[in-house]
Parts: structure tokens; C-alpha cells; sequence
């Protein structure tokens, strides 16, 4: 379904020192650092998989993450996604995943829910059969029916992100992704989530990847994970082996801060 | 095109919302065009003759101008796409299967048309009614208003290629208060909205007539008052297709550069 090969990207950075003279330089040179954000990274994943992909800050996941669904363009690289390179054939390809962006929103903010949900529907010409039951089984789900009438930006950060990820189902995707889903979240809030998005994957076969910080959802969520630090993927295996690997580790924090300090990153 | 449609319609009804807005905007350009007139009146008095377009063909020309302010204002450029390319939300527009191109267009067009629909009429209507010769006047035969109809049109795409050009630079400098600035002080004097073109000296004059900005509000507001009229119609309508052609041709070119290159800003 999904396949990475030796994908490479480098952003500029610029850079200057702090104060005023500084300042007036970089008026006239900027200096900028290379930044290798992702390197030689490799993976595959099979249809209907749910799969944790983790690291550090600044470890590459969102990049990853943005290459994968066709916003950013690697140096180098091959990457096919259900038979499609996603930033060659960008329109094709992404008419058929959905991603979910946990630190941003895609709902208009000053309407109704269901006014984006419909804009949507038209976006990516889903038939208004498919349309419907896809939104009565989501909401149902959820139990979203009243909150989808409410403006976005009276929702709370919970109620929100359900709709974020309805949203992005709407369409039918083979493949959700998750980029930080529950950032921000409370327990509750975040177990909700979670059921959610294990109901799709279970109930709709839906491929899943999702980046997390919160180990708590990788433990309940996932079979596999990627880890990656630093630009590279460090290890790929299920949570057991890794638990095995590193038996000394009680909890899954442990766990990954041991494997941070084994590869150094 | 259906996606278009639907982007378009939901823009447009967000833009009629705002009625409070539109009836401040009214008085502000009636207030406006009317001292304008009044300046130029003081002109007109000392010698009628030195001037290269009657008094009622630039009274004509003005509410035109007030009345269809939102349609080629070029400094009214949309916050939410400069947002969207510095603060990373362009992310989920990416996400979309659309052009992204035609999908900021059909934004574009549905905020200024929404704008410009609550409020022409009322200025129009006042305007009919004003005394000679500070009124907006019939247009002289139906062939002129059927071209000053055209070349309204085609002004009003041509000004949203441009400012799609102007989001395009943003990609690349990051902050949209130099765009902005460029737009609003050298732009908005070469389109002829501070005075209109035919008050250049000659030599400037003709230079500008031949740029994409004499295409956009100039030309369908001289048609309608009649400042240009017969063959010359024609001749600016040909340039005028030929620049608006050109600027979607070179918008499309370096919009797909930039997302080449894009980089979402905020992780």
C-alpha cells in the first residue's frame, strides 16, 4: 500500500545571532544552515495496518507525514503510494487519503459544522448517498448529531477534533493520517479519540498513521511501530519485541527513552 | 467546476453577512466620490478646456469608480491566503484534490464580488439621481454599454490574476506587508483609481496604456463615459485579453514553482 524508498529532504534554515548588529547584517548576508530533515528513510506498510510513527521534536515525522500526502517534494527519492507518487500526481492521490493535522483545523471557524462538512462533499464529489451514510455512521459513532450544528469555534478542543477527523473521513480515504491527533487533549477527551479512530480501522479497514508523543496511544492503538530520530528511521518492529528487546524497561516511556539513548539521538 | 462553484458559494454568503460593513462603506465612498468631484470642479472652473476628459464624463468615471470599489481595489487582497502561506494552514489546502490555483481565484472573485454586490446598487442609484453635471450619465450608444459590460468583466478577472501574482510572492518573502504596500501606493496610481489615466502627462500616458493596469479599471470606466470610444475600443479590448491571458498563463507557471519548493511554515 505504502512505499518508501531512501527518501532525503534538507530545508534552509536561516540564522543569526541575537541583537541589533546582528540583525543589520542579516539585512545584507544571511547565513543559512542546512538541515538534513529526513535521510535514507525507508518503510513499507500494508493496507489496513495501523502503524505508530514516533520520535523526539524535530525528528522528521511531520515531514514524513507531508511527503507521504503530497504537500512537500522530496530531494530525492522514490515513494508510491496505492500506485501513485503523491507530489507528481498530487490531485489523484490525495483524493483518496485523509489527514488530519491535530495542531491545525480545516473547519471553517464562523459556520456550522456541517456547512464544512458539505463544502467537502463537494470538494472531493462524494455521491449524496455515500455522503449521508457515511455521516449518519460517523456521527452515530461519535455521537456528533448535535455538535456538528454548532459554529467550529464555539466546539472545545475535544469536541473539535472528533469533527476534525469526521471531516476527513468523509470521503471514503484508504488511508488516514494523523498527525498528532490528540495533542492537547484531556484523558477523557483523548480515550474518545482513541476508540474513535480504532472503530475506523477496525470497522472500516482503513490504513492509519499517526504520530504521537503520547506513548499511552501507541500502546493502545498500535501493533507496529516506526521510530525515528534525528532524520532516520531507528527502528521498525511491534511493541512486544521491542519490549523484549529492552526487558529491563517496565513502561513504554522507559522503554523509548532507553532506545533515545541507544541511538544516540 | 463543481467544487469551484461550492467554494465560491460559500465565500460569497460569508461575504453578505457583513451588512454593518457595507452601509459604513456606502456613506464612505458616496462622501468620497463627492469630494472628489468637488476638487476637481475647482479645476474645472478656472479653465474647462485644459482638461482631457469633460466634466460629466469624470463624474461618470468617479462613481463607477465608488461603485465597484471591491472589484478593483488592488490593495484588497485576502488575509485568509496570506495567513494560510505564513502561518501553514496551507497544509490542508494541499490536502485538497484541487487546483490550488483556481481554488484562491474562485476565493478571490466571490470576497470582491460579494463586496461589491450589497454595495453599487445604492451608490449607483444615488448617483443617477445627483444634479447635472455632478450625476452618472447614460452611456452614449448600446454598444458602448455592451462593451463597457465586457471589458468590466474582463477588468475584474485581470485584477484577481494580479493579485494572485502578489500571493505568489509571498511564498517567497514571507510577510505580505511589503506586497501590500507596493499595491496599494504604485499600483493603485498606475491603474488610474487616484486620478484617471487621460490626467497623465501624454508621454506617461500612452507608456501606461499599454500595461496590464490601464486593462483593469480605466478601461470600462472610459468606455462607459465615453472617453473611448470607436476603433479604440477595440484596440484596448485585444490588449486587454492579451495581458489577462498572459498574467493566468505566467500565475499558473509560478504557482508551480513555489510548490516545488514550498515549505509549511509552524512544523
Amino acid at each position: 500500500m505504502i512505499e518508501l524508498r531512501n527518501i532525503n529532504k534538507t530545508f534552509k534554515v536561516a540564522k543569526r545571532n541575537a541583537g541589533f548588529g546582528e540583525a543589520a547584517k542579516a539585512l545584507f548576508k544571511k547565513e543559512y544552515t542546512k538541515i538534513e530533515a529526513l535521510k535514507d528513510v525507508s518503510f513499507n506498510i500494508n493496507a489496513g495496518e495501523m502503524v505508530g510513527y514516533i520520535g523526539p521534536n524535530g525528528a522528521g515525522k511531520s515531514s514524513t507525514i507531508k511527503i507521504m500526502s503530497g504537500i512537500l517534494t522530496p530531494d530525492s527519492g522514490q515513494c508510491i503510494i496505492d500506485g501513485l507518487t503523491p507530489w507528481k500526481n498530487r490531485k489523484e492521490h490525495v483524493a483518496k487519503i485523509g489527514v488530519v493535522f491535530g495542531q491545525r483545523s480545516q473547519l471553517w471557524w464562523d459556520v456550522p459544522v456541517i456547512d464544512s462538512f458539505e463544502l467537502i462533499r463537494d470538494i472531493y464529489k462524494i455521491p449524496k448517498n455515500i455522503y449521508k451514510n457515511n455521516l449518519d455512521e460517523l456521527t452515530s459513532m461519535m455521537d456528533l448529531s448535535e455538535i456538528i450544528k454548532t459554529p467550529a469555534r464555539q466546539l472545545s478542543l475535544g469536541q473539535r477534533m472528533k469533527c476534525e477527523i469526521t471531516a476527513s473521513l468523509l470521503h471514503d480515504p484508504k488511508i488516514l493520517f494523523l498527525d498528532e491527533p490528540t495533542i492537547g487533549l484531556d484523558t477523557v477527551s483523548k480515550i474518545a479519540v482513541r476508540k474513535y479512530i480504532k472503530q475506523i480501522n477496525e470497522q472500516k479497514h482503513t490504513t492509519v498513521i499517526l504520530t504521537t508523543h503520547d506513548l499511552q496511544d501507541i500502546e493502545e492503538l498500535t501493533q507496529r511501530i516506526l521510530l525515528i530520530g534525528k532524520g532516520r528511521i531507528l527502528l521498525d518492529g511491534s511493541l512486544e519485541e521491542l519490549k523484549k528487546r529492552n526487558s529491563e524497561c517496565t513502561n513504554i516511556t522507559d522503554l523509548v527513552v532507553s532506545l533515545y539513548e541507544e541511538f544516540n539521538v | 467546476m463543481t467544487k469551484y462553484l461550492s467554494l465560491f458559494r460559500i465565500r460569497f454568503i460569508n461575504g453578505l453577512q457583513y451588512r454593518a460593513a457595507a452601509f459604513a462603506g456606502i456613506i464612505t465612498q458616496f462622501v468620497w466620490g463627492m469630494m472628489e468631484l468637488l476638487m476637481f470642479n475647482a479645476f474645472y472652473r478656472s479653465n474647462p478646456s485644459a482638461f482631457p476628459m469633460s466634466f460629466s464624463q469624470l463624474s461618470s468615471y468617479i462613481w463607477l469608480q465608488q461603485a465597484f470599489l471591491a472589484m478593483f481595489m488592488m490593495w484588497f487582497l485576502e488575509q485568509d491566503i496570506f495567513s494560510s502561506i505564513t502561518g501553514g494552514n496551507l497544509a490542508y489546502e494541499l490536502s485538497r484534490p484541487m487546483d490550488l490555483y483556481n481554488m484562491w481565484f474562485a476565493r478571490s472573485m466571490a470576497t470582491r464580488l460579494s463586496k461589491a454586490l450589497l454595495r453599487s446598487f445604492p451608490i449607483l442609484i444615488i448617483a443617477v439621481l445627483l444634479p447635472k453635471p455632478y450625476n452618472i450619465s447614460l452611456p452614449a450608444d448600446l454598444v458602448s454599454f455592451g462593451m463597457f459590460i465586457v471589458t468590466l468583466i474582463l477588468g475584474f478577472v485581470t485584477v484577481v490574476a494580479f493579485s494572485m501574482i502578489l500571493y505568489i510572492i509571498t511564498f517567497y518573502t514571507m510577510s505580505p506587508t511589503g506586497v501590500r504596500l507596493v499595491a496599494f501606493s504604485i499600483i493603485e496610481f498606475l491603474t488610474g483609481s487616484v486620478i484617471p489615466l487621460p490626467f497623465m502627462p501624454d508621454k506617461v500616458r500612452f507608456f501606461l496604456e499599454l500595461t496590464p493596469f490601464a486593462s483593469m479599471q480605466n478601461l470600462p470606466f472610459r468606455i462607459y463615459s465615453g472617453n473611448i470610444s470607436g476603433s479604440q475600443m477595440v484596440k484596448c479590448l485585444l490588449i486587454q485579453i492579451f495581458w489577462l491571458f498572459l498574467i493566468i498563463f505566467l500565475g499558473r507557471i509560478y504557482m508551480k514553482q513555489a510548490l516545488k519548493k514550498v515549505v509549511i511554515q509552524g512544523g
